[in-house]
């Protein structure tokens, strides 16, 4: 009985390990092929680590193109992604705790409108927005990139925090009140310290949001010094552009570095976050 | 900005409780609602407004009644066209994803020393999968010289065709992409699968029941919930898919992975058309409306909320109870 358990167990992680191996092989493959000579990727695409090693890539591929470095894009996308991810979990906190903690006219109407414009196809408000934009003087900026999340526009993130502090006990904030508080103090002092794990999920989720953000990028920066990575490398790609495919792939690299980092420095709490803030339907 | 808002959220103890309660909370969600109404509800109205105009930003807005309804449904054959591809591609890619998310996730749940190992490798290609580089990478990975290729005539299946410039087999490869990109579901049915108590295994296990019933009779319901959010969640979400589509294939080949939002892009902010346009994106909202209409509706037979859980148990043993008798 205890041996075929055995096999059943050794049967079961070899074939959960080779699953593993499909999902994480194209990611190596960019990896190696970012390091091998140009001309020799797709000549050896089937053979994973490369003969002869290089930097090649790496050098041609951190000169840009059309007279900007990559350096500028990564720039341009810490600049957009940190913003604006500061500015939704800032304002993502405050909306969550007005929602969690106050019993105000209208509250349940608004939270529910909060919640279907999660659900609302962004292609509906696409159109109005640019032209709004456009009109304010926005378009060609990192405005509507930046501003319009320092307000809380993403409900997932106000329906994560306030859920969230729905769950901290109100004996805090009534102990708090006793000694003197004020609301902002609650908040700042009681409340804030002891979202964290919250904050955490949210910062990763919105910095890869925002990182990976493609289509406003497309809609409202049209000048190439002002590309986020994102765009460009989307230009980068295109048939026409460059045929340098291991400097591609070597800034694509480039580009995964910062998720990654933020990754594996946060994953666990990535799940922690999502199942204390009783996430659910 | 800062002293001035710390004395408003103070004084509010001289007032009445419930005006107290108003201003605080419209003192705290105030600048979101600024925001929502300028940018979201405005928008929303206006969307449906310029769909009944004609506007190409040069000349006002001209209202042409129904027109753009009427031309999209009897004349725009790539309408259709595009309106069957993302209805295809939502109908294959999103049961796929939710399916290897759950696995994925009933893996990662385990108590095995390999977790970790797993968690990272896991992990690692469905969350970095929204971004750019990996759309990049997809197409040289079914390109005519690609891995995918090359692994087929490894496994001894010679295959020289470029699966992503091929019109049969383009939109697979979207698929395939999207559904590699299981990482935000998979993250949610963890962090469900963590809160069913460890309890309700003990118990099943002492009445002799099997992993497969354990499955079905335990997991599967209690899961029912967080499976009925990431089902609406993703399904609107397959509805809108855009980059993947425009990076890899740019809708080619001869149209074949023209996805809605993809033609919609195309429509208002290639050729101008943003009244027709905006007509397209409110057929997207009611198509999407209708899915996650009949998903809610249906929803009473399959979701299983926890206040149910005790009655619901007791069903089910008088049941099994029922067919051994």
């Amino acid at each position: 009985m205890k041996k075929r358990n055995k096999t059943g167990f050794v049967i079961k992680n070899i074939f959960i390990f080779a699953f593993a191996i499909v999902m994480i092989y194209p990611l190596l493959w960019m990896l190696f092929s970012s390091f091998k000579p140009t001309n020799t990727i797709f000549a050896t695409a089937g053979q994973l680590i490369p003969t002869t090693w290089t930097t090649e890539n790496y050098i041609n591929g951190w000169k840009g193109f059309g007279g900007v470095g990559f350096g500028t894009f990564i720039t341009n996308s810490l600049i957009i992604a940190l913003s604006a991810t500061l500015g939704t979990i800032v304002s993502s906190a405050l909306v969550g705790y007005g929602f969690a903690r106050f019993e105000f006219k209208g509250k349940r109407i608004l939270f529910t409108a909060m919640l279907l414009s999660m659900m609302l196809p962004a292609q509906v408000l696409m159109i109005p927005q640019y032209l709004w934009y456009k009109q304010l003087g926005w378009v060609n900026s990192y405005i509507p990139l930046i501003v319009p999340y320092c307000f809380a526009i993403q409900g997932f993130f106000v329906y994560l925090f306030s859920n969230f502090i729905g769950g901290i006990p109100k004996d805090l904030d009534e102990a708090a009140k006793i000694d003197g508080c004020s609301y902002w103090q609650i908040f700042v002092r009681i409340i804030l310290p002891l979202m964290v794990p919250a904050l955490v999920t949210g910062t990763i989720f919105s910095f890869m949001w925002r990182w990976d953000d493609f289509l406003s990028a497309l809609m409202y920066v049209n000048k190439s010094a002002m590309y986020p990575v994102s765009l460009a490398l989307k230009l980068f790609s295109d048939p026409g552009t460059s045929s340098d495919y291991g400097a591609m792939f070597a800034m694509a690299c480039v580009s995964l570095i910062p998720s990654v980092v933020l990754f594996l420095t946060f994953q666990r709490y990535l799940v922690e976050g999502i199942s204390t803030s009783g996430l659910k339907g | 900005m800062g002293n001035r808002s710390s004395n408003t959220a103070g004084n509010g103890r001289g007032l009445s409780k419930n005006a107290r309660n108003n201003l605080l909370g419209y003192f705290f969600i105030g600048p979101w609602l600024i925001m929502f109404l300028a940018f979201t509800v405005v928008p929303f109205f206006a969307s449906l407004v310029l769909s009944f105009c004609d506007y190409n930003m040069l000349s006002a807005p001209t209202f042409v009644g129904w027109d753009n309804y009427v031309k999209l449904f009897t004349e725009d054959r790539l309408f259709t066209k595009s309106l069957l591809i993302t209805l295809k591609f939502v109908f294959i890619s999103i049961p796929l994803r939710l399916i290897f998310a759950l696995i994925v996730a009933m893996i990662l749940n385990r108590d095995s020393k390999m977790v970790p190992i797993y968690r990272v490798v896991y992990y690692l290609p469905s969350i970095l999968g929204g971004s750019v580089a990996v759309s990049v990478l997809w197409r040289y990975v079914f390109a005519k010289e690609g891995v995918f290729n090359q692994f087929l005539n490894l496994i001894g299946i010679p295959c020289n065709i470029s699966w992503i410039s091929n019109k049969d087999t383009a939109l697979w490869c979207i698929i395939l992409l999207f559904i590699w990109q299981f990482g935000s579901p998979m993250l949610i049915f963890l962090a469900g699968l963590k809160q069913i108590p460890k309890t309700y295994y003990e118990a099943a296990s002492i009445d002799g029941a099997g992993k497969v019933v354990t499955f079905f009779r335990i997991t599967l319901p209690l899961l029912s919930p967080i499976f009925f959010f990431n089902l609406v969640m993703q399904m609107i979400g397959g509805f809108m898919v855009f980059s993947q589509a425009m990076i890899i294939t740019d809708g080619g080949p001869l149209n074949n992975t023209m996805v809605y939002a993809l033609y919609l892009y195309k429509q208002a902010f290639g050729y101008y058309k943003m009244g027709y346009g905006c007509a397209m994106a409110w057929i997207l909202m009611i198509i999407i409306g209708f899915f996650t209409l009949l998903v809610f509706k249906s929803s009473s037979a399959w979701v299983f909320y926890e206040n149910q859980i005790s009655e619901g148990n007791g069903k089910k043993k008088r049941k099994r109870g029922g067919k051994k008798a």
